[in-house]
């Protein structure tokens, strides 16, 4: 009998803290665990007693890599509770937004934590001095979604302009105009990055799924629209808890998610977004889509790098068009007047959709929140993809083994910082 | 430091959002030329090439809140020369150590589903609180400049000087209008150390704090401010009590608020 354990004791490039186990026995996994070790920090506790006008300054904190995804959630649930008309301009401006967070996190991906599994360095760095000019150029369009976020928020990395009823500040349109010629440039990046991520030799692990995205009639989702599955479901935000549900493991610090109706995991994030919104995408998105080789319907998790790539075409299209149609929200800001009951949203975070509930009183206070991020929603799927991928490589060296976990891993560019702070904490009160 | 020898950085993470070394490859062409200069041994989130310490320089993100992490920073600062901790985590238990002051007044009884499952310390703590920390970059998150500033003072072989003015003197300097006085919106930057460019009133709203208390910082006054403009006792409290609220300065402030009388007093003056 021949047994061997693998153990990756720190996922490297990956955001937060996990560590991969895996055991097997003549061919056979005997165990294999993706063990979420990253400290809990009870975000949904201690948002109860909060006002609701602090929750934009207290869920960014949540990620630094996707805040705007925290902040958009939680202020388009609450403006539907309190019945808040935005000012002409914001739904605009909170896209553009969006757009550079998507920017900014998807080539952070692409370059920097993934394409070097591809070509066989340990990070980007290393990557730099054999390739100077793609790092560059990665590096550059990653700038530009960073400073698309400041314009707007103030800053990339947990923005304070965001409000419940609009924005602390609205850009002047010369600020953002002064973006369209670095945007312009980037777009025409695409089609070559789009190349040299179809020119990647990478692995491949179809299986059968059920992706889950928004979808929206106009356009590519972000901040709005119903949810969609790729297995025909159909729903809203609003039954979101009826339809999905997080269960407890012991070896995660984090809530692993499942289909109520069939216990089964199910799939979020850019490749989702592009199976069911494919009549939606941007004229150089549909054109990088096919020079990366992603065909549809894909359910090949091997295939989320060029989703990001694809997407990435998505958000510097839409901020062009977005910035030249700009008109400043006049005031920023609307009136809010908070009332009691439940606020639920769903937005499109780069890394899958993020659900948002609060419980309200008539005061403003948040009484209870729950948040369900991206990648808790994807652990368990994760988990099925190692099971199904190792038997097949498990003649691979130890080495080889290793990265290739990594890997499966990484397809999901999953943020464990996220996924970690919404261990369920029963909370009564005196 | 010899000329030959690239000095060895490691940069850790706790709990935290990720988000101040975030900072670090956000730096970008600077950080390629920082890497340059120095060898970068232990950065999980950039790279999977991870050595053992020594490491000269460390700069660690993150609170300390679970018995692991009260155990790896201990073996960190063994193996570390410079122990830098960065933000507002790292500095005063972050926005997770609201739940220090919930555990023991709003909330009678937490419970996980399972809760067996889960090791966690009663308080988000400051890393300088289980061991000595060489220098500490406040901030959420933590400012670029400051953070590769004080990374190139420590690898010319200085301590670097960080400011502890307030945001108010920062904004004076911009010609900002003060949103108090204007607008009648509460701000924590009288009592907050300035470091992020006095972004939120620049922005039309106040300063909630990110960079923690100034030096020194007079929160009896300012609380009894946020009094007269209509705040009640504890809405005046949690302004104090959020992203850096268990800062000492800051924890004490709020406590006051709560439980003294003195600010109402000095606010029913005229």
């Amino acid at each position: 009998m021949t047994h061997r354990s693998v153990e990756v004791p720190v996922i490297a490039r990956v955001e937060g803290e996990g560590a991969l186990h895996l055991s097997v026995s003549d061919h056979e996994i005997v165990d294999l665990r993706l063990e979420i070790y990253e400290p809990p920090r009870f975000f949904e506790a201690f948002l109860a007693g909060r006002h609701f006008s602090e929750v934009p300054d207290i869920v960014p904190r949540i990620c630094g890599i996707c805040p705007v995804a925290y902040q958009m959630s939680a202020i388009h649930g609450l403006e539907l509770l309190f019945g808040v008309e935005v000012p002409g301009g914001t739904r605009e401006l909170r896209r553009l937004l969006y757009c550079g967070e998507w920017i900014e996190s998807h080539v952070l991906h692409v370059f920097l934590l993934a394409a070097p599994d591809f070509l066989g360095f340990d990070n980007a760095i290393e990557m730099a001095k054999v390739a100077p000019d793609l790092v560059k150029t990665a590096l550059e369009m990653k700038r530009v979604g960073n400073d698309l976020m400041a314009a707007i928020g103030g800053r990339e990395i947990h923005p304070v302009s965001p409000r419940v009823g609009g924005f602390s500040k609205a850009p002047r349109r010369r600020d953002l105009e002064a973006f369209l010629p670095r945007l312009e440039w980037a777009l025409g990046e695409m089609p070559g990055i789009a190349d040299f991520v179809a020119g990647l030799s990478s692995p491949s692990l179809p299986r059968p799924t059920e992706m889950v995205s928004l979808v929206h009639p106009d356009e590519y989702p972000m901040n709005e629209g119903s949810l969609g599955s790729t297995t025909g479901r159909s729903f809203d935000a609003s039954t979101f808890e009826e339809v999905t549900r997080e269960v407890h493991v012991e070896h995660s610090n984090a809530l692993h998610s499942e289909m109520i109706d069939k216990g089964t995991p199910y799939f979020v994030g850019p490749l989702a977004r592009v199976n069911l919104n494919a009549d939606r995408l941007t004229p150089v998105a549909r054109d990088c889509m096919d020079r990366t080789g992603l065909s549809l319907p894909q359910a090949d998790p091997f295939f989320s790098m060029a989703a990001r790539v694809v997407e990435t075409a998505v958000a510097i299209e839409e901020s062009i068009r977005l910035i030249r149609g700009y008109e400043p929200p006049e005031p920023p800001m609307a009136e809010v007047k908070p009332r009691a009951g439940r606020a639920m949203w769903v937005t499109e975070a780069p890394r899958g959709i993020l659900y948002h509930r609060y419980d309200v009183d008539d005061d403003g206070r948040i009484l209870e929140a729950k948040i369900v991020p991206p990648t808790s929603q994807n652990l368990r799927h994760m988990e099925e993809d190692l099971r199904l991928f190792v038997p097949d490589v498990l003649d691979s060296s130890d080495e080889d083994l290793t990265r290739m976990c990594e890997m499966v891993v990484r397809n999901y560019d999953p943020c464990i910082s996220c996924a970690t702070h919404f261990l369920r904490l029963d909370i009564k009160r005196t | 430091m010899s000329a030959k020898v690239k000095p060895r950085v490691a940069v850790f993470k706790m709990a935290s959002c990720d988000g101040c070394q975030l900072q670090l490859l956000d730096a970008e062409e600077a950080l390629l030329e920082l890497a340059g200069a120095i060898d970068i041994v232990n950065f999980a989130e950039a790279s999977s090439h991870i050595e053992p310490g020594p490491y000269d320089v460390t700069l660690v993100e993150g609170s300390v809140s679970t018995p692991e992490t009260e155990e790896q920073i201990k073996e960190i600062r063994e193996q570390s020369k410079v122990l830098v901790t960065i933000g507002a985590c790292a500095t005063s238990g972050g926005v997770q150590a609201l739940r220090n002051i919930a555990d023991t007044d709003a909330f009678v009884h937490t419970v996980y589903p399972t809760p067996e499952f889960v090791k966690t310390l009663e308080d988000s703590h400051p890393i300088s609180d289980f061991v000595k920390v060489d220098l500490e970059l406040t901030g959420c998150p933590v400012d670029r400049g400051e953070l590769l500033g004080a990374v190139t003072a420590l690898l010319n072989g200085t301590m670097p000087r960080v400011s502890t003015s307030p945001v108010c003197v920062e904004c004076k300097r911009r010609g900002y209008v003060c949103v108090i006085v204007a607008n009648g919106e509460p701000c924590l930057g009288p009592v907050t150390r300035t470091g992020c460019g006095a972004l939120c009133p620049g922005f039309g709203r106040g300063c909630y704090g990110c960079f923690g208390p100034s030096q020194p910082p007079n929160t009896e006054a300012l609380g009894a401010r946020f009094l007269t403009l209509g705040l009640s006792k504890k809405e005046a409290a949690d302004k104090f009590r959020f992203i850096t609220g268990w800062a000492p300065a800051f924890r004490e402030a709020a406590d006051a608020m709560e439980n003294g009388d003195r600010p109402e007093k000095e606010a029913a003056k005229p």
